[in-house]
């Protein structure tokens, strides 16, 4: 019989195998998932969990699919968290630091108490995230955040009320559209392909026996 | 964190390592691969089909688990439902809010209609955000789309519908513009110029990725996109089945709100089922690397309607998934791990296969290795073969684990596996369904007004899919089913509504299975532990 654990899910106790995630064990304990849980992988966000353990003072952050559990552990789950998301035109806002102040300028009352790199569940450094941003600097941001499941629990925790998943992704999706460097070979193609360049050749494999083209594939030449 | 037995084992693995790295692992031949393929791949497993009874595919094999949604019981029966009492009234209805869903209703609403999405969890809760390796497209010069073609279409074992198959090579480069252009960071050199490299069965290196976070990266722009147009998604509200109107077309969606079982009617003039894949019936009792709501609704909800399925019997089995520790069961380990040098190694340090062979071959290879050769490395839940990763950072300089996969770094590490130092244990995890709903290249399936896009349509990839065209697969049919489905609601008349199909459907399901068992959809898997 495999060892167990105490946790308190929502302050009840249940007795569960410590070798099992939190989301493993709220199933374990019998509840049946709607809520905070979505991929189960670490990926999606959905299920932002808060605890802390019996008898300590600090206050932990955590993916329940992604983490598990411990003696004493005192768990709430977080499965929405209102964030503020404005709405823009990605074609229309160009990446200046103006857009921030535009869009989200509560990210300049940050008082650098720092709670949001501590909640992270991603381990990120949210509040150098929001500096660089504040900056205009969003090819950093970007960088910063890029790891961000988007699940609030930073965002619960500040108390100048910044949605900084929020500001990450616009800083991310400036980037993406405005500051790498455009690709010469894609555009290229998609014209080719649009002039009609390839419509021959794909007629051609296409067009080809069934037998001619398991000879072309088994011999097909492969870039080292 | 790993056990001594499989710490005695890494150590021959870690003894073979240096002469293993730059050595050129031979290729299988065809016939090769034919014969691990049929006497390994879970799709020969003849006990774990079945033939429908009932339906469009009536006398076609599929796996047991999908027979018995298909021919289960209509959620709809016994409730009370009035089809004149409309909740949602809208030009096109998207059920899933995935990426092929999130795709869809952009160009929808981009083609002038009043779109919705409804989704049974929240929009993002999808495979999508789970694709870690990246997405195919050929944009080098040394690639074009029918080299492209070629590597699906053999990949695929020739299965493919060649128009769908088309569309995808020859739309793929512009599918990278279009999500470039609405911000997705792609992987880039300081000049442009994007990082690619292969997957197992390209001949040539056009994965695009975003880090190991290629899903994901795609997945919450495309969110972000939906809402800045102010698109409304009715998210934890499911589509449990399809209304058509008296003329046998679809004309919308019975649904059921997740929290209140609460049913609204959504009358549409197209719909587009986007509702993803199946890897939480878990086929033959295998985990899988899938997200919570995978379980094949649209298939089901389409089936009742009258639309054929094509190829419903061919599952993928992605080689790679975790397995260990237990907490991680089943969970991708991508195969970007592979193309960036690591190989397949057997307990007794022995690199077993080049593991660049396709997803089936692969998945198969180390299944023998384990189960006929014996050479696998036990765990408690079974047995794995080693994906030895310490050599990416022999051979792409050290910090390239953490520059080019940190996702799978985060996820091993938060169990002491440090896997730029020590190797992983893997096995096959059910990945991703390669059939679905037969569709044409407009998008539209067999019953008029019901397009579908995604991991729901069956033919694109055959009876295997490489890596990478399904993020591309989203994004293509997505957005094609979407401008299709804008295009084709202008022309539309609806008349009264019926449930009629459903009706008729089950009185077949009982004169020729008898009383059906299981509701459908299954809507989510059942994990709450029942008593002792």
């Amino acid at each position: 019989m495999e060892k167990k654990v105490d946790v308190f899910l929502y302050g009840k106790k249940y007795s569960v195998p410590e070798s099992l995630t939190i989301m493993g064990a709220m199933e374990y304990a019998g509840y049946e998932l709607v809520r905070g849980c979505g991929c189960r992988n670490g990926f999606c966000g959905a299920c932002a969990t808060i605890y802390r353990i019996k008898g300590k003072q600090e206050l932990h952050a955590c993916l329940a699919c992604q983490t598990k559990v411990e003696e004493g552990m005192y768990i709430a789950t977080l499965p929405f968290f209102p964030l503020v998301k404005q709405v823009y035109d990605i074609n229309k806002i160009k990446p200046t630091e103006q857009i921030m102040m535009q869009l989200y300028p509560e990210i300049y009352a940050c008082v650098g108490c720092n709670a949001c790199t501590k909640a992270c569940t991603q381990g990120l450094n949210v509040m150098q995230y929001v500096a660089y941003a504040q900056r205009g600097e969003y090819a950093k941001c970007a960088e910063e955040s890029f790891d961000c499941v988007m699940c609030g629990v930073c965002s619960s925790r500040c108390p100048a009320g910044i949605s900084h998943p929020q500001v990450a992704l616009l800083a991310r999706r400036l980037n993406g559209k405005y500051i790498e460097p455009e690709c010469q070979h894609l555009l290229d193609r998609v014209k080719e392909i649009e002039q009609g360049q390839y419509d021959k050749l794909i007629e051609e494999v296409m067009n080809k026996p069934i037998s001619e083209l398991k000879e072309l594939y088994n011999t097909r030449e492969i870039e080292k | 964190m790993y056990t001594n037995d499989m710490l005695e084992s890494i150590k021959k693995v870690e003894a073979t390592r240096g002469a293993r790295v730059g050595a050129n692992l031979r290729r299988m031949t065809a016939e090769e691969k034919d014969a691990v393929l049929k006497a390994f791949h879970p799709d020969y497993r003849d006990d774990a089909f079945t033939t429908l009874k009932v339906g469009p595919n009536k006398g076609e094999k599929v796996p047991v688990e999908l027979a018995v949604l298909l021919e289960g019981k209509s959620r709809v029966y016994g409730k009370n439902i009035n089809l004149d009492k409309i909740d949602y009234d809208v030009d096109v209805l998207v059920i899933g809010g995935g990426g092929a869903g999130s795709s869809a209703a952009i160009e929808a609403h981009e083609g002038g209609a009043n779109v919705m999405i409804v989704t049974k969890l929240r929009i993002g809760d999808a495979n999508t955000m789970m694709a870690e390796g990246g997405i195919q497209a050929a944009d080098k010069p040394n690639d074009s789309p029918a080299q492209h073609y070629l590597d699906a279409f053999g990949g695929g074992h020739f299965a493919a519908k060649p128009e769908l198959l088309r569309k995808l090579v020859m739309d793929g480069p512009d599918c990278i513009k279009w999500l470039n252009e609405l911000g997705v960071e792609f992987d880039k050199m300081p000049d442009g110029t994007m990082v690619t490299t292969h997957g197992g069965g390209t001949s040539r290196k056009r994965m695009h990725a975003a880090k190991d976070y290629s899903g994901a990266e795609i997945m919450r722009t495309l969110r972000d996109e939906v809402l800045n147009r102010n698109i409304p998604v009715v998210d934890f509200t499911a589509a449990i089945e399809l209304i058509k109107d008296e003329e046998g077309k679809v004309a919308g969606a019975v649904l059921l709100n997740m929290e209140t079982q609460e049913i609204l009617i959504a009358r549409a003039k197209t719909v587009v089922i986007a509702t993803g894949g199946a890897g939480r019936m878990h086929y033959q009792g295998f985990p899988t690397s899938n997200h919570y709501g995978a379980t094949a609704d649209g298939l089901v909800l389409a089936y009742r309607a009258g639309a054929r399925l094509l190829y419903q019997d061919t599952l993928q089995y992605h080689p790679t998934g975790a397995a260990y520790p237990s907490q991680i069961f089943g969970a991708l380990v991508t195969e970007k791990v592979r193309s960036l040098g690591a190989q397949l190694v057997n307990a007794n340090g022995e690199a077993f296969m080049n593991p660049l062979e396709t997803r089936d071959v692969s998945a198969s290879s180390i299944i023998r290795e384990c189960k006929e050769r014996g050479n696998g490395v036990q765990t408690a839940q079974g047995e794995g073969v080693w994906l030895d990763t310490p050599m990416i950072e022999i051979l792409g300089g050290e910090g390239t684990i953490e520059k080019r996969i940190p996702a799978m770094m985060r996820m091993f590490g938060k169990y002491g596996i440090d896997i730029r130092k020590q190797p992983i244990l893997v096995y096959p995890t059910l990945h991703y369904q390669n059939g679905g709903i037969d569709i044409s290249a407009n998008g539209m399936s067999d019953i008029e007004n019901l397009f579908v896009a995604g991991e729901a349509v069956g033919g694109i990839h055959g009876r295997n899919r490489l890596m990478g065209n399904s993020l591309l697969d989203i994004i293509v049919f997505g957005r094609n089913a979407g401008q299709q489905a804008a295009k084709k609601c202008k022309k539309v008349k609806l008349k009264k509504l019926t449930l009629a199909h459903v009706e008729s459907f089950e009185k077949e399901v009982e004169k020729a299975c008898g009383e059906p068992e299981k509701l459908s959809p299954m809507l989510l898997p059942s994990y709450a532990r029942k008593g002792e």
